[in-house]
């Protein structure tokens, strides 16, 4: 149905424990599981089920315990911190549920700080930081904290800064988590419009049905396992 | 340079707790320029006492006297250059507070033993010609406004004159300057011979010998040889170089080297642990934004620079206002009005002080930043 070259990321029986004390806590069994570029991919599944443990291997945040993972034909479990760290920052947004910007920066320095990581001269990274605020609707607020903004818009600016990169992959954790239904579905909008229009290949963690209504495909993880279907 | 308005933005996160942090430092700084000041003003003639001159006083006492008849003795001595007696007065000027040295000389070789006194030509000529003739040192002079051409009684509380008074009467011929800062300009001169034809007791004594050697290597046994030369005579000797003397003078009011290094080892200690919390503390806030950056892309070590940056700037920030501030109080002057004759911060110490403030930032930096360089990110995340 696919070629190799729509595979995106790639999954491999990988397992992920915790040890806590003596007793290791075994959060994700054996996945294996492949996104293709350009999908929009909501997973879904009950509390404590792994979904952002799941979501942090794919991004790098952390390493799985066995298996490997690929990410557009390369095996991030075997980068070392640096390579990890300069990986995340070249490919991967990330929009956490509480937005998590600095709280002591304005809006458009929230976006900038990934870019701080490019040899981007000052000038450039003002005209992306320009670009991407403009994508979510909010140059205007440029200026603004983080505190003088409501959630749907500090959403929206965590957003820019996680496509102001211009990354392969939008990695989202409950990005509509914190929000009322109205903000969610202008969030929800935005991430679709960057899905069709822009291409951007996204996975979001969800709980809502109807977030994951606007999913191009739905995964279901169940006390550590991929399923195809939710148990009632 | 790119990052610094990330590291500037953290400082400005809890106003108040930077500003007394700051403050802090800041405080500590002030004092430790003052204290280095201070210890330069007693321990002035340490610093910048000649090597090659050697200081012969009383075997008992500096109080008491020695014939004048040693000074061709002592010229005797191999390996001694020049030799000079001075006196000690100990008059006052109108009132007992306006303390300041003053001490009886044969002008010329005086003038010869001490480069460091800068006269000018015509008012060294004036002093030679003028038998109640007195110069004084800038600072003094200063103080007072002692201008040439005044006359300036002191009361004696040692010499009574022949005559049953006791004020006599100087006029100021000239005013010197130290050849450097380090020179001590507090100090008044006049004619030996003027004394010791006025006074009704005491002639034929001298203060001390101040001795210039060959050889400032070979000082110590120049000085063995002139103990050696007096030794059985009714006046015994101690011949000591003008450092050992002076800083033995300034011991007598207790180590005070020791003293201020002890007070600022306890100062800066707490500003340590006040500091080192300050930046801990705000680092433990911020566990959860260090694992944002470190998941934007950020590495281990980029974070960990980015707490040593901001402690750095804390400290460094807190260290040069401080020394800043102390310049400028010290640049005011001796604020004892004549105990301190010389009082500055030399360069060494200045230089000091910025390392200090530079360690201080990287020590109350260390655990902080070993512990945001080794957050793991999906655990920081998790502490919502
Ligand atoms: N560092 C850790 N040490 C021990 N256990 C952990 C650690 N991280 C996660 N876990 C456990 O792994 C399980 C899955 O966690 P995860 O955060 O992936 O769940 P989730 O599906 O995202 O849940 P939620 O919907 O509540 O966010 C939980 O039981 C959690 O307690
Ligand atoms: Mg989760």
């Amino acid at each position: 149905m696919s070629g190799t070259d729509d595979l995106l990321v790639n999954i491999e029986g990988v397992t992920k424990y915790y040890r806590r004390g003596a007793e290791l806590v075994h959060v994700l069994e054996d996945i294996w599981f492949q996104v293709r570029r350009g999908e929009f991919l909501a997973l879904m599944g009950p509390s404590g089920s792994g979904k952002s443990t799941l979501l942090n291997l794919i991004g790098g945040l952390d390493r799985p315990s066995r298996g490997s993972i690929m990410v557009d034909g390369l095996r991030i479990d075997r980068l070392n911190e640096r390579e990890l760290a300069a990986w995340r920052a070249r490919h991967v947004g990330f929009v956490f549920q509480l937005y998590n910007l600095m709280p002591v920066l304005t809006a458009e320095r929230n976006v900038e700080l990934p870019l701080l990581l490019t040899p981007l001269t000052r000038a450039q990274r003002k005209r992306h930081v320009a670009a991407a605020l403009a994508a979510v609707g909010l140059l205007h607020r440029k200026k603004h904290f983080p505190r003088q903004l409501s959630g749907g818009e500090q959403q929206r600016v965590g957003i820019a800064r996680a496509i102001v990169t211009d990354p392969t992959l939008l990695l989202c954790d409950e990005p509509t988590g914190d929000l009322d239904r109205r903000s969610g579905d202008e969030i929800l909008d935005l991430l679709q419009l960057l899905n069709r229009e822009h291409g951007k290949t996204i996975i979001m963690v969800t709980h809502d049905p109807h977030a994951s209504a606007r999913a191009t495909r739905v995964v279901y993880l169940y006390k550590g396992q991929i399923v195809t279907e939710m148990p009632k | 340079m790119k990052f610094a308005p990330l590291v500037l933005s953290n400082l400005r996160r809890k106003r108040l707790r930077t500003a007394l942090t700051l403050l802090s430092i800041t405080v500590a700084f002030i004092l430790f320029g003052y204290l280095a000041a201070i210890r330069v003003g007693l321990g002035a003639g340490v610093q910048v006492a000649g090597a090659d001159r050697l200081f012969v006083r009383h075997r008992v006492s500096i109080a008491q006297p020695l014939p004048i008849s040693y000074l061709d003795r002592i010229k005797r001595v191999p390996g001694v250059r020049a030799a000079i007696h001075q006196s000690w007065f100990g008059g006052i000027y109108q009132e007992a507070k306006n303390f300041f040295p003053q001490m009886a000389v044969d002008p010329e070789p005086f003038l010869d033993m001490y480069p460091e006194f800068v006269l000018p030509e015509e008012q060294k000529l004036a002093w030679l010609r003028t038998r109640n003739g007195a110069i004084v040192g800038r600072s003094t002079a200063t103080r007072f406004g002692f201008k040439v051409g005044d006359h300036i009684p002191l009361q004696a509380t040692i010499w009574r004159r022949e005559d049953g008074g006791v004020m006599w009467d100087f006029e100021i011929v000239g005013i010197y300057d130290g050849a450097d800062r380090g020179t001590d300009t507090s100090q008044f001169f006049f004619w030996y011979d003027y004394l010791e034809e006025g006074r009704a007791f005491g002639k034929g004594l001298v203060g001390w010998y101040v001795v210039k050697v060959d050889n400032p290597d070979r000082a110590a046994e120049v000085a063995k040889l002139i103990d050696d030369e007096f030794v059985n005579s009714s006046d015994e000797v101690k011949a000591e170089t003008e450092r050992a003397f002076i800083s033995g003078w300034v011991n007598q009011i207790g180590d005070i080297g020791l003293i201020i290094r002890a007070i600022l080892t306890a100062v800066f200690f707490t500003i340590l642990l006040v500091a080192g919390n300050t930046i801990a503390q705000s680092v433990r806030e911020r566990t959860q934004e260090l694992g944002v950056l470190k998941a934007l892309g950020f590495t281990n070590r980029q974070v960990l620079c980015l707490v040593f940056a901001e402690s750095c700037m804390i400290s460094c920030l807190g260290g040069f206002l401080g020394l800043g501030i102390a310049l400028l109080l010290i640049s005011a002057g001796d604020p004892t009005g004549g105990a301190l004759p010389v009082f500055y911060v030399p360069v060494r110490d200045v230089v000091y002080g910025a390392c200090i403030s530079v360690g201080l930032g990287l020590v109350t930096g260390f655990f902080p930043a070993l512990r945001a360089m080794r957050l793991e990110i999906a655990e920081s995340l998790r502490q919502a």
